[in-house]
């Protein structure tokens, strides 16, 4: 039963980072509702962050949703990837949509047979998914509890929840490469063109250098 | 409809049409070498630019506050292997000490 046991403690370890999620986004004046229906409605830790982040930074909706919708791009090749194991259907294909994130892929490929990781996607990702949106609504409310953002230094949660979403992918010279030009470029951007603009730029950037081996 | 709901709304809808899409068409169609090796550098590039923005610019002016002392602790924790919770709290804690002495 280790593939329980292993959704269960990435369930709850992930889902913990969600009071994170919570607090920075009722810091940069969403509501809890509204922090609270990202956790529900749009379920992927990263993208969370960015529609926050953008937002915090004075970008547009609309930036926050390209920004969002780009890093949530990978979650559709994870579906690719998942959709003829997992022989979905109907209903249960949307279900398995909605919980098609990096957790509930990590641990179902982490397997060594098909039935397994069909356990392993369904376990991680509705116990990520139960643990991810309590957690959401205890940082919400937590933050709404204690006033000034900056005093308790939530300001600073937000740009450190996405370091350490960053740090792993630095696996190689051409990722630190390419970190190296997109803070040039968003730093240079930031004063010479709307909020927003800075960030989504930086696209371009992973167009660059993915586009030749 | 306030700009937080237009950004709630629409993320949410896009975010779930890109899952519902990937589990919906045949593996082939977007699996080329070049999709996916830009599939990996777009999380990279991005967060790396929220990390800068969000640390350094104030609307659209770069400055060096207590989040930029919160950072320097969070990569600190990072490079000795702190688990996320520690290096988000970590952060917070040295820029709420920032904020409350400089």
């Amino acid at each position: 039963m280790s593939v329980k046991r292993d959704s269960l403690s990435v369930s709850i370890t992930v889902g913990a980072y969600g009071s994170a999620f919570g607090a920075a986004a009722v810091a940069a004046d969403f509501s809890v509702l509204q922090a609270c229906l990202l956790s529900l409605l749009l379920f992927s830790g990263a993208s969370q962050f960015a529609v926050v982040g953008v937002i915090a930074a004075g970008g547009t909706p609309i930036n926050a949703i390209a920004t969002s919708t780009l890093l949530g791009t990978r979650n559709g090749l994870y579906g690719l990837r998942l959709a003829p194991i997992l022989k979905l259907r109907g209903f249960k294909r949307i279900v398995a949509a909605q919980i098609t994130i990096d957790e509930s892929t990590g641990v179902a490929l982490a397997q060594n047979n098909e039935s397994d990781m069909r356990k392993g996607f369904w376990y991680t990702g509705f116990g990520v998914y139960l643990f991810w949106n309590l957690f959401t609504l205890a940082g919400a409310l937590g933050a709404q509890a204690i006033g000034n953002p900056s005093a308790w230094g939530l300001d600073a949660a937000v740009p450190a929840a996405f370091l350490g979403l960053l740090w792993p992918r630095l696996s190689d010279r051409k990722s630190w490469v390419l970190a190296g030009f997109a803070i040039v470029l968003a730093l240079t951007l930031t004063p010479l063109v709307p909020a927003g603009i800075p960030i989504i730029s930086c696209t371009l950037l992973a167009v660059i250098i993915g586009w030749r081996k | 409809m306030s700009a937080f709901w237009i950004a709630v709304i629409g993320s949410s809808a896009l975010a779930f049409a890109v899952k519902m899409l990937g589990a919906s068409v045949p593996e082939s169609v977007l699996s080329h070498p070049r999709i996916l090796r830009i599939n990996n550098f777009i999380p990279i590039a991005l967060l790396t630019a929220l990390v800068a923005v969000n640390t350094f610019a104030d609307k659209v002016e770069l400055v060096i506050d207590n989040r930029a002392l919160g950072m320097a602790a969070a990569i600190l924790l990072l490079i000795a292997k702190a688990p996320f919770p520690v290096v988000v709290l970590g952060a917070a804690l040295t820029s709420a000490l920032g904020y409350r002495y400089l």
